[in-house]
């Protein structure tokens, strides 16, 4: 991508080429074209450099022929996480955690922590077309929203 | 059942025309304001005219993600299911676990999807990969995850291609654009740290009280002006300059890059005020170069998580190494500060 590598021998993944059945979804949910079909109808990695360890291919691959420490690239969240424990996170929006945990954060959209049973309900806004008006302001006033 | 039932048919329309306030609420979010009230309720919507048989996709709640989809599937007849991912974009969600597996699951069957389409396909964006187990998502509701496109611009080209994307809709960019939209969120962070130019000021007091052996209040106003341009220098190229010219920047770790970038900005800045020749002393030069260094360098080092192609094991090693001399950097450039105006005064 335009040239830009990052340190690339710090990357965690794994691949049990034995395991892979050829289905293909690695190839296709990594962003970085780190899988490609080799010639025996099997995923071979061709540019591990490249592996942000989002962990896609990982969770997406039914036969488990691929591992990796997934995780986010966020110099923030690391440190977060050396300061407070836990798994590195940038902290908003997680269910649960502190509304103030994710102020300025920059990896991330801020938004509030609503408890689940407060959040609006399924689309179950007013019947009809809610065209024109703006997204979602007709949708707290749903019936049988909680 | 703590999901209320959808009947068939009362999904909400979501217009795929962007209003002027659609627009401001966008950059008001690109420089940080009001990004608490930036959610999207969750659930079922419908963009255009949808029936049975048209597409369903899925996205999150976060209000600019919202935007740019709908209006994106400008012409295009669709179900839009949106996840509640607390207002986080789908890279990020996904990255946390809100966009995941189970809240896929819980809104197919909230929304009563299988009433709603005679299909069982169901568009994700590529990027919402690391949350989603597709092979889980069918074994519990039958739906059969499509891998769509990385950006929602290419969503219409997508869906006309018979729902393949082609090799450049899977690939990730970060160009200069893409960059620069994310540098007002990073320099409105940068300046959090304002007050530590009272600290400097606090220091130029110190300084020169020592170096007069007597105590000199003048001196604050004296260190007002160098500490905050070297303040706003390193926040300036933490958060602009170094997303800017990332790719032409030496060395890959973001703390190294954003370093050079500082003692570059800082010297040159020096140099092109010829009033802070004559006023300053070596060692507020030094001092000013090595606190626009340190300050730029970590604030330049946290534009990884902005990135799409960082991994948190570089991160991590780069973040062990760096803020040490980062640290280090910081405290020589206060002990600078301090023999600068000692001297200034005392000397």
């Amino acid at each position: 991508m335009q040239g830009l590598r990052y340190i690339e021998d710090a990357v965690t993944l794994g691949y049990d080429a034995e395991k892979c059945t050829g289905c293909q979804i690695c190839t296709i949910v990594c962003p970085h074209g780190v899988f490609a079909m080799g010639a025996d109808k099997r995923a071979t990695i061709v540019d591990r450099g490249a592996c942000m360890e989002c962990g896609a291919c990982a969770l997406n691959c039914a036969w488990g022929a691929i591992s990796v420490k997934p995780g986010v690239g966020c110099a923030e969240a690391i440190i977060h996480s050396w300061i407070y424990g836990g798994e590195p996170t940038c902290g908003c929006s997680t269910p649960g955690a502190p509304a103030s945990a994710g102020a300025g954060s920059s990896c991330c959209g801020g938004g509030p922590v609503l408890p689940r049973e407060l959040t609006p309900q399924d689309g179950a806004a007013s019947a009809g077309c809610g065209c024109g008006s703006a997204v979602g302001d007709d949708a707290e006033q749903a019936p049988g929203a909680a | 059942m703590l999901l209320a039932p959808t009947p068939p048919g009362v999904a909400p329309c979501l217009p795929t025309t962007l209003t002027w306030r659609d627009t401001l609420k966008r950059w008001s979010l690109r420089w940080g304001f009001a990004r608490n009230d930036s959610i999207v309720p969750a659930g079922l919507y419908r963009i255009g005219s949808p029936t049975s048989i048209s597409p369903v996709l899925a996205t999150c709640n976060y209000r600019m993600t919202v935007d740019l989809v709908r209006g994106d599937l400008a012409g295009v007849d669709a179900w839009l299911l949106v996840l509640e991912t607390y207002g986080v974009n789908v890279w990020c969600a996904a990255g946390k676990g809100t966009f995941s597996t189970d809240e896929l699951v819980r809104r197919i069957y909230g929304v009563h999807l299988a009433e709603i389409v005679d299909h069982e396909r169901i568009i994700l964006p590529q990027l919402g990969a690391a949350g989603v187990a597709a092979q889980t998502v069918r074994e519990l509701t039958g739906y059969r995850v499509i891998w769509g496109p990385i950006r929602s611009a290419d969503l219409r080209a997508f869906l006309a291609a018979e729902q393949k994307a082609s090799p450049r809709m899977r690939a990730i960019t970060f160009t200069f654009a893409e960059r620069m939209a994310l540098a007002p969120i990073e320099l409105v962070g940068a300046f959090r740290w304002i007050w530590t130019v009272l600290i400097l000021v606090a220091l130029a007091v110190l300084g020169a009280s020592i170096g007069a052996r007597a105590f000199v209040p003048e001196a604050a106003l004296m260190a007002l002006f160098p500490a905050t341009l070297a303040y706003v220098l390193g926040a300036i190229v933490g958060g602009a300059v170094v997303p800017a010219a990332l790719p032409w920047l030496p060395f890959r770790a973001f703390s190294a890059k954003s370093a050079v970038a500082g003692v570059l900005v800082a010297v040159a800045a020096l140099l092109a005020l010829p009033g802070m020749l004559g006023m300053m002393s070596p060692w507020a030069w030094a001092a000013v170069i090595l606190g626009v260094t340190a300050f730029a360098s970590y604030v330049g080092v946290n534009f990884t998580g902005c990135t799409p192609y960082t991994s948190p094991s570089g991160v991590e090693r780069e973040l062990r190494s760096a803020i040490p001399l980062q640290a280090a950097a910081l405290a020589l450039s206060l002990v600078f500060w301090t023999v600068a105006w000692a001297t200034q005064i005392g000397g």
